[in-house]
């Protein structure tokens, strides 16, 4: 008797998988999932949990959050980032303190696992929403994340 | 008929029938477009009409490649046997009344007869391309065409038992009377979809499509074939499904015969309403095709020979009964 439910079974599967693609036939009319990039440049935006390229936010004073802990540094599985850093005088205080010189990034050997801002302790840098990486000459994917001049934002230390 | 006239039309149906599946391939890559909630092919012309023709026109223009140990001979004929074969069937296919180019008294015998001498040219291909990939879906296409063409021959004769004529215009004659799905109600149900299943078989569609199974083979039996020559093995493909939903609609579904007659009085209209069963039903089959998995080899021998088979057999036997007791539903 299995061949008789053999039979029920296939058409019934069968029946209930195609009644799922028509559904998805009939609401293609509502806007395709897939995207016409370049048409829509403008107004393209990537996901929350795009990950594009690692950045360093500044905002309106110029100031980052990056202390130059260099844990970032060590947590990169590809020598990716490298942090130059010097010491200068903390005006609060006056004494010494470490600070970053250049915070090196180079794209073109990151695999985007994201450890760096998993492990940062001040949240100084995340994800970008950037993906046209492409470059003639792939020095230009070695990029600067700290603007010149800025300096770190008073109290993310304490 | 002269032999000029018979030339002409021949040369019609060429031209007409290209394009015509070239279009078809179009349909089917928007169709599948949507069923994967994507957009297709709608650049080249208004909503992408002309992109088959640009793609036909590239491959025309390519060179064409080939193995070094390939037998040369059978090498090139193969994609001709297969395109003239899908050409040669539409011949007698009743668009209406007059359109209709071959109408001989064995017309469906012709059909299953041609429709298996396609599977000479990919047997043929996929041998003398002298490629493992391709031998090997030259093979399976053997074995599939061979143990599918019994379901499509069977299916189609329980049919036959009740039009008592072979030949396509008595089909449709018969049908004035209420379309054959409906005459012989259950048996030719159950015989329309050992059809369907047996014609997606035949035409080397997925879920059928281990001939070409890209996953495992490459491109299967076409894989070492390029430019125009794939184009005839692409475009054969697609005639082949146009013929099996052209069969099905003549043979189930009336052919050119309005439903409930109601353009009786317009003949040309018979075009129209042929093209349209048949476009619903190709539309099944692209149904098929985005949904259904790919079966495996011997799952597909389970289908054919421990299912479809026996069903069929049984089918004749209960469509002769329904004949013999006069139980024809008949309007
Ligand atoms: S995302 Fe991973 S690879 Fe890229 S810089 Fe951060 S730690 Fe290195
Ligand atoms: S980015 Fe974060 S982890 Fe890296 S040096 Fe700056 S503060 Fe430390």
């Amino acid at each position: 008797m299995s061949y008789f439910s053999n039979i029920f079974y296939g058409i019934k599967t069968l029946l209930t998988g195609m009644r799922v693609t028509g559904k998805y036939f009939l609401n293609s009319r509502k806007g395709a999932i897939t995207q016409q990039y370049p048409d829509n440049r403008g107004i393209l935006k990537m996901f929350d949990r795009f990950r594009g390229e690692v950045i360093m936010p500044h905002d309106e004073n110029n100031e980052h959050a990056c202390t130059g802990c260099q844990k970032c540094e060590i947590a990169c599985p590809n020598g990716t980032i490298e942090i130059i850093w010097d010491r200068g005088l903390d005006e609060a205080t006056g004494k010494k303190k470490k600070k970053i010189d250049q915070f090196v990034y180079h794209l073109s050997l990151c695999t985007m696992c994201g450890l760096c801002i998993d492990v940062c302790p001040t949240d100084a840098i995340e994800w970008g929403q950037n993906f046209e990486n492409s470059v003639y000459d792939r020095t230009a994917l070695t990029r600067v994340l700290n603007k010149p001049d800025s300096k770190i934002r008073p109290g993310v230390e304490d | 008929m002269s032999i000029i006239e018979m030339v002409l039309i021949a040369l019609v149906y060429l031209g007409i029938f290209s394009v015509a599946g070239l279009f078809l391939v179009l349909l089917e890559r928007r169709v599948a477009a949507w069923f994967q909630l994507r957009i297709g092919p709608n650049r080249v012309g208004f909503q992408g009409l002309l992109q088959t023709m640009a793609d036909a026109l590239k491959l025309v223009s390519k060179e064409l490649t080939g193995t070094e140990k390939a037998d040369k001979f059978l090498y090139n004929l193969a994609p001709y046997f297969v395109i003239i074969t899908a050409l040669m069937a539409l011949g007698v296919i009743p668009f209406t009344k007059d359109f209709q180019a071959f109408d001989i008294n064995i017309g469906i015998f012709f059909l299953i007869a041609i429709s298996s001498i396609g599977v000479i040219g990919i047997l043929l291909g996929g041998w003398a391309s002298n490629n493992k990939f391709a031998l090997i879906g030259a093979m399976r296409s053997g074995v599939q065409t061979i143990s599918y063409e019994l379901s499509v021959g069977l299916s189609l004769l329980t049919m036959i038992l009740l039009t008592r004529s072979l030949q396509l215009s008595e089909i449709v004659e018969v049908q004035k009377n209420g379309w054959l799905i409906v005459q012989g109600h259950i048996p030719a149900i159950i015989a329309f979809m050992v059809f369907m299943i047996a014609g997606t078989a035949e035409t080397n569609r997925a879920p059928f499509d281990m001939v070409e199974a890209e996953s495992e083979l490459g491109a299967g039996f076409h894989t070492e074939y390029s430019g125009m020559k794939f184009a005839y093995f692409f475009l054969a493909e697609f005639i082949n499904m146009f013929l099996i939903a052209a069969i099905a609609t003549t043979v189930f579904f009336g052919a050119w015969l309005s439903p409930f007659g109601i353009t009786e009085s317009i003949p040309w209209l018979g075009v129209f309403w042929f093209l349209l069963k048949t476009l619903i039903l190709v539309f099944l089959m692209m149904w098929f095709r985005w949904t259904f998995p790919r079966l495996r080899v011997d799952q597909l021998l389970t289908l054919e020979w421990k299912y479809l088979l026996p069903i069929n057999l049984v089918n004749i036997v209960i469509m002769a009964f329904v004949v013999w007791q006069n139980l024809i539903i008949q309007f």
